[in-house]
C-alpha cells in the first residue's frame, strides 16, 4: 500500500498472496465489521448529524443546520454539570485504584488454583442487574436501612447518619459498580510481572516502598492506565447512580443527556452533549494510548 | 408515569446517544386491507385470522393479561403487541417510520395532541366505537382533544400528596406542606423529578398554569423549588411509596395510582389533592392515520371501553379509568381500600390538563437542570 516505504523482507510474498487472503479475511472479519459499522460507526455519525440540527416544536428533528447547540453547550449551567461529573468520576477512579491495586496484587500472588476462583468472585456482581444492585444499596444506606439500624442498635449513634442522597452515595455507588473493571487489568499487568525483577530489586537493596515505586509500579503502568480508563469513562456517563443513590439532587452529564432524549425531546441538544462527552473521553483514550504505546517501545 | 424501571434500563442504551431508529415491529403482510371483522360469532380462531392483524404498542404491563387473548377470541383479529418504555420511545419509533408501523398506540395526552397536530392520528369514527357512550361526559371534552376526535382516554388521574397519617400532624391540604415543610418533616419529604411534576407544586402554589411557558413565572417556580431542595430527602419517581412504607419519608409528591401501591402495603398511608389545585393526566389510545386496519383498531378501542374490561384495568393498575360504566361497577371494597378511586370526574376535572409545551420545552428543561445541578 505505502508505495514509498522501503521494501522489507517478506513483503513481496505477502503481496502475492493478498487476493486470496483478502476474500477470506473479509469473510472472517465480516461479522465483526458489520457489528462495528452498524452499532458504532452509524450511531456516531447519527449523533454528529443530529448535533447540527434543531428540535421541532413537537420534538423530532428539523433539518436546518445551526451551531446553536454548541453555543448552548458552553452555558455555565451545563459546564457546571460537566465539571461535577468529571470531579465525581475522578474521585471514583482514584479510590478504585487505591482499593483495586492491593486486591489485584493479592489475587495475582495467590497460587494458580486460587486465582481463578478469586477472579470469579470479583466478576460475580456483574451477573446481577446493575439496577437491582443499586436498589440494594438504597436498602442498605437509607435512614431506616440496615447500616443505620445496626449502628443505632449497638448504641454507636443516636440519630441516623446521612449516607444516602448525597455525593458520598454517588461516589460509593460508582466505586462499587466499576471496581472490578479496575481490578481485572491490574491483575493482568501484575501477573505478567516476573517475580525475579522484584527479587532482584530487593537483592540490590531496595526496600519494599522503593521497590514498588521504581520497579513494580512503572512496569504495571499499562494496567493502571487501562484500569483508570475503564472506571473513569463509564463513571462519567452513568446516570442511574446519581438518580437513585444521589436522590436526583445532583445531575451528572449522563442525566443531562437522558433528560434531553427522554423528557425534553430535544434530540439535537442531547446529541451535542453526547458528542462533547465522546470528545472528552477521546482525549483520555488518546492519553492512555500514548502511555501504553510508550511502554511497548520500552519493553 | 409507569414502567420507570424499564425507562431507566432503556435510557441506559439511549444515554450515549445511541438513539433507537426504525420501528422494530413491522406489520406482517398487508394482505387483508379491508380488515373489518364484523362477525363475532364465527368459527374457532385457527388458521388465518378473519379480521386481519393489528399491531399495537403499549407500556409493559399496562393492560390486563387476558385483554388481548379475549379480544382475539371474540373478533378473530390477530394482535401483535409491541412495548414501549416511555412516550418518547414510541414517538421516536413513529418519527423514524413517519407515522407508520403501528395501527394503534398508547400515549399520554400531550403526545396524542402532538400526533394529531402532525396529522398522524386517524379520526375516531364514533359509529365504529359505540362504547364511547360508556365514557364519563367529562372525558369526551378534554382540553387536548375535545370530542375525542383523534384519541380515546384509557386511564386518568391526578397528582397530590401521599403521606403517612401517623407521621404527619394533622391533615396536609396544601402544596406548601411539601414546599415549606414544618420542622418535623424537614428531610422527610420527596418530590417527583420529571419536569412536569417537578414544577407542578410550585406553579400551582404561585397561582400559575401547569402549562406555562412564561420565563418569569418559571424562574419564580425555580427559586421556590431551590429553597425546598434544602429540606428535601430526594427527587424520586420510582420508590417514593416504598419510602413511606419504610418510614424513610413522611410526605411525598405522588401520582394517585402510585400512592395506591403504598396504601396496599400500609393502611396508614393516605392521599390528598392540595387545595391550590393539581394536574389532570390522561393516557390515551390513538389510531394511526397510516394504519390499513383502522376498523379493527376502532374495534379494539370499543373492546377496551367495555365495562368489564375497564374494571380489569382498574384491578390491575389501581388507576382510575374514564370509562364511567366500569367505575360504576367497581367492587365497593376496592374503593374503600383505595379512596382516591372514588374521585368523581368532576373532581378530577378541577385539575389542569397537561398539554404539550411546544416551543417552551427547552426553557423548561433548562429550569429543571438549574434546580437539579
Amino acid at each position: 500500500m505505502a508505495v514509498s516505504s522501503p521494501p522489507r523482507s517478506g513483503a513481496p510474498e505477502r503481496a502475492r498472496r493478498a487476493p486470496g487472503l483478502g476474500a477470506r479475511r473479509l469473510a472472517l472479519l465480516g461479522p465483526a465489521l458489520t457489528w462495528w459499522l452498524v452499532l458504532l460507526v452509524a450511531p456516531v455519525l447519527l449523533i454528529l448529524a443530529y448535533s447540527i440540527f434543531r428540535r421541532g416544536i413537537y420534538g423530532g428533528v428539523v433539518y436546518d443546520a445551526t451551531f446553536d447547540n454548541f453555543d448552548r453547550l458552553f452555558d455555565p449551567l451545563y459546564l457546571r454539570v460537566v465539571w461535577f461529573s468529571v470531579r465525581v468520576a475522578l474521585i471514583t477512579t482514584v479510590l478504585a485504584l487505591l482499593i483495586g491495586y492491593p486486591v489485584a496484587w493479592f489475587i495475582a500472588t495467590r497460587p494458580a488454583r486460587w486465582r481463578t476462583a478469586l477472579l470469579v468472585l470479583i466478576v460475580l456482581p456483574f451477573w446481577t442487574s446493575m439496577l437491582i444492585r443499586t436498589y440494594a444499596w438504597m436498602a442498605l444506606l437509607n435512614d431506616e436501612g440496615l447500616i443505620n439500624n445496626w449502628l443505632e442498635s449497638i448504641g454507636l449513634i443516636d440519630r441516623p447518619l446521612k449516607l444516602l442522597y448525597n455525593e458520598f452515595a454517588i461516589v460509593l455507588g460508582l466505586l462499587y459498580t466499576y471496581l472490578p473493571l479496575m481490578v481485572l487489568p491490574l491483575y493482568a499487568a501484575i501477573e505478567r510481572l516476573p517475580r525475579e525483577l522484584r527479587e532482584a530489586s530487593h537483592d540490590l537493596g531496595a526496600g519494599a516502598v522503593r521497590s514498588f515505586l521504581t520497579v513494580v509500579l512503572p512496569l504495571t503502568r499499562t494496567g493502571v492506565a487501562a484500569g483508570c480508563l475503564f472506571v473513569f469513562v463509564p463513571a462519567l456517563g452513568n446516570f442511574i447512580v446519581p438518580e437513585l443513590l444521589g436522590g436526583g439532587r445532583r445531575q451528572m452529564v449522563g442525566n443531562l443527556i437522558q433528560v434531553q432524549f427522554l423528557e425534553a425531546r430535544d434530540w439535537p441538544f442531547g446529541a451535542t452533549l453526547a458528542l462533547a462527552v465522546m470528545v472528552l473521553m477521546g482525549i483520555f483514550l488518546f492519553a492512555q494510548a500514548k502511555l501504553a504505546g510508550k511502554d511497548r517501545v520500552e519493553a | 408515569m409507569r414502567g420507570t424501571w424499564i425507562k431507566l434500563a432503556v435510557a441506559a442504551t439511549l444515554a450515549l446517544g445511541v438513539s433507537a431508529c426504525g420501528a422494530e415491529v413491522q406489520k406482517s403482510g398487508s394482505t387483508s386491507s379491508t380488515g373489518a371483522a364484523t362477525s363475532a360469532d364465527a368459527a374457532p380462531d385457527t388458521g388465518t385470522p378473519r379480521g386481519g392483524t393489528l399491531t399495537i404498542s403499549n407500556w409493559d404491563k399496562y393492560m390486563p393479561e387476558n385483554l388481548i387473548p379475549d379480544f382475539e377470541r371474540e373478533t378473530g383479529i390477530k394482535v401483535k403487541v409491541a412495548k414501549h418504555a416511555t412516550n418518547e420511545d414510541i414517538m421516536g419509533k413513529l418519527e423514524a417510520a413517519q407515522g407508520g408501523g403501528y395501527d394503534l398506540v398508547f400515549v399520554s395526552a400531550p403526545f396524542a395532541e402532538s400526533l394529531a397536530r402532525r396529522g398522524w392520528a386517524a379520526e375516531i369514527d364514533p359509529a365504529k366505537v359505540p362504547n364511547l357512550r360508556n365514557l364519563a361526559p367529562e372525558a369526551r371534552e378534554l382540553a387536548y382533544d375535545p370530542g375525542n376526535r383523534h384519541s380515546v382516554p384509557y386511564t386518568w388521574g391526578t397528582t397530590g400528596l401521599c403521606y403517612r397519617s401517623d407521621l404527619v400532624r394533622g391533615t396536609p391540604d396544601s402544596w406548601n406542606d411539601l414546599l415549606r415543610p414544618s420542622d418535623d418533616l424537614k428531610g422527610r419529604v420527596t418530590m417527583l423529578g420529571t419536569d412536569r411534576w417537578l414544577l407542578l407544586p410550585a406553579l400551582k402554589t404561585l397561582g400559575y398554569s401547569a402549562n406555562t411557558t412564561d420565563e418569569g413565572e418559571l424562574n419564580e417556580a425555580r427559586d421556590l423549588l431551590l429553597d425546598t431542595k434544602k429540606d428535601l430527602l430526594a427527587y424520586d419517581d420510582t420508590t417514593f411509596y416504598d419510602k413511606l412504607v419504610s418510614g424513610e419519608a413522611s410526605l411525598v409528591e405522588a401520582w394517585d395510582g402510585w400512592c395506591n401501591y403504598g396504601i396496599a402495603e400500609d393502611r396508614r398511608i393516605r392521599f390528598v389533592v392540595p387545595r391550590e389545585g393539581s394536574d389532570l393526566w390522561v393516557d390515551t389510545m390513538v389510531v394511526l392515520d397510516r394504519s390499513e386496519n383502522k376498523d379493527a383498531a376502532m374495534q379494539f378501542i370499543d373492546f377496551v371501553l367495555d365495562p368489564a374490561n375497564g374494571r380489569g384495568v382498574v384491578d390491575l393498575l389501581s388507576y382510575k379509568v374514564p370509562n364511567q360504566a366500569a367505575m360504576d361497577g367497581l367492587d365497593p371494597r376496592l374503593v374503600r381500600q383505595f379512596p382516591n378511586l372514588g374521585m368523581t370526574p368532576q373532581e378530577l376535572l378541577r385539575g389542569e390538563n397537561l398539554q404539550d409545551l411546544g416551543e417552551g420545552q427547552p426553557y423548561w428543561s433548562r429550569i429543571v437542570s438549574e434546580i437539579t445541578s
